[in-house]
């Protein structure tokens, strides 16, 4: 459709010269220091995203006693790692099981464990996601080809106070023995939302 | 706020747009916007809560319109005029048209990782006793406040158990307002499936949300 598309097309630049202007403003005003703002970005964008929460997750799998801690006090377990502050000042780790599959949503607004899992994507912040994930978390799994037995229990978690949650999924078949490096690779950013499974082995080489 | 944010069982918005190897930010305007709205709250001239409240504020169909970053950049606009920092006609300008505000705090780079790190943690010393004990049925309140709250529609008037008991916490409902931090104990709730959507929905649903003291009674 024609119409649309130029109509995102002019909002897209409106919205550009909007946020240049404000970046302008606040520049001119002494508000803002547009150094520091290249360096909040590189941050997101180069040391905090979801390699953090695998290696939690592989950590959790390979030593039982590191689980025990990450299950009772995950912000201190996660702390041991090296990955604090901002959006994950309060990280509680929910574990998935044969019998229970957790799901992290924000219905409000679109609160995520940065520090573990860095920015949310964009689905995660729409709302078709966040519409639905709290009434109908099986439909949403099926979008993202995730199919559990009807007497699973599906814990929705949605995200309303400053606790952060990051959902440890169950280890792969078929893992004995290997590396947290490895394992680490199993771990996909949407099976620490609860929309995803880790990848099992073969996943893992045919992704290679 | 009833306002368009609080989207948890609406229906109609259709199938979830999934992106494989999604970018933490689809345009240049988008890392601006994302790290102007940062280094903006780090000065601290407001908090979470009325970053919050800002954005779901904007009327339903701008924000049901809005990506997620115009969303934010249109927050940030009211925070900026709402907090005197700048006027509506600078914001047309995009220059300076008035002497600037004193901050109390200006975000520089070599800061930034500290910053970061600090984070905003939520928790208080507690002041008083818990109200509500690992184990107890607890009601949400029927309650549709204009200002900002954290506890949705879907999840008021409904009877849950009280799973986890967090600690005492900075209160959304009157930070967000300029009345103050107002710490107050906060839980982690159960609830059924079926009790929040009725006997058809899903059996085998269990929701779970951090719920202040204020939004409780005993059931």
């Amino acid at each position: 459709m024609p119409h649309n598309h130029d109509h995102e097309h002019s909002e897209l630049s409106d919205i550009e010269l909007r946020v240049r202007a404000l970046e302008t403003l606040l520049t001119d005003k002494g508000y803002i220091d547009p150094p520091a703002l290249d360096a909040l970005i590189e941050t997101y964008e180069t040391k905090v995203g979801p390699k953090n929460g695998a290696k939690v997750v592989a950590k959790a799998w390979a030593d039982p006693d590191y689980r025990t801690r990450l299950m009772e006090d995950a912000t201190a377990a996660i702390a041991e790692l090296g990955f604090v502050g901002r959006q994950g000042e309060h990280m509680v780790a929910v574990e998935n099981t044969d019998k229970a599959h957790n799901m992290v949503v924000c219905t409000l607004c679109s609160c995520y464990p940065w520090t573990v899992l860095g920015l949310p994507p964009v689905w995660y912040k729409s709302a078709p996601y966040r519409s639905r994930a709290v009434r109908d978390p099986r439909g949403v799994l099926a979008e993202f080809g995730v199919s559990l037995p009807e007497d699973v229990e599906i814990k929705v978690w949605d995200s309303t106070a400053e606790v952060r949650y990051l959902v440890v999924p169950e280890r792969p078949q078929g893992t004995d023995g290997w590396s947290e490096e490895n394992l680490a690779d199993l771990v996909t950013r949407d099976s620490m939302i609860g929309t995803g499974l880790a990848l099992d082995p073969a996943q893992k080489e045919s992704a290679a | 706020m009833n306002g368009a944010q609080d989207l948890g069982g609406q229906m109609g918005f259709g199938p979830l747009e999934l992106e494989d190897n999604e970018p933490n930010f689809h345009a240049k305007w988008e890392e601006r916007a994302f790290a102007l709205t940062l280094a903006m709250g780090a000065t601290g001239t407001w908090n979470i809560d009325s970053s919050r409240f800002a954005r779901e504020s904007l009327p339903p169909p701008v924000y049901l319109t809005s990506s997620y970053y115009k969303i934010w950049t249109l927050g940030l606009e009211k925070l900026l005029v709402d907090n005197s920092l700048v006027s509506p006609q600078e914001l047309d300008a995009g220059k300076p048209l008035e002497p600037s505000q004193p901050l109390a705090r200006v975000l520089r780079a070599e800061n930034v990782a500290a910053t970061l790190q600090k984070g905003g943690p939520a928790d208080r010393p507690e002041t008083e006793p818990a109200r509500f004990k690992l184990g107890d049925r607890v009601r949400t309140r029927r309650m549709n406040p204009e200002h900002h709250t954290r506890l949705p529609r879907y999840a008021r008037d409904v009877v849950g158990t009280v799973e986890t008991v967090h600690g005492v916490h900075v209160f959304p409902d009157t930070n967000a307002r300029g009345l103050g931090e107002q710490p107050t104990w906060l839980y982690g709730i159960v609830f059924k499936g079926t009790d929040i959507w009725g006997a058809d929905s899903d059996p085998n649903l269990t929701l779970r949300l951090d719920l202040w003291e204020p939004y409780l009674d005993l059931a």
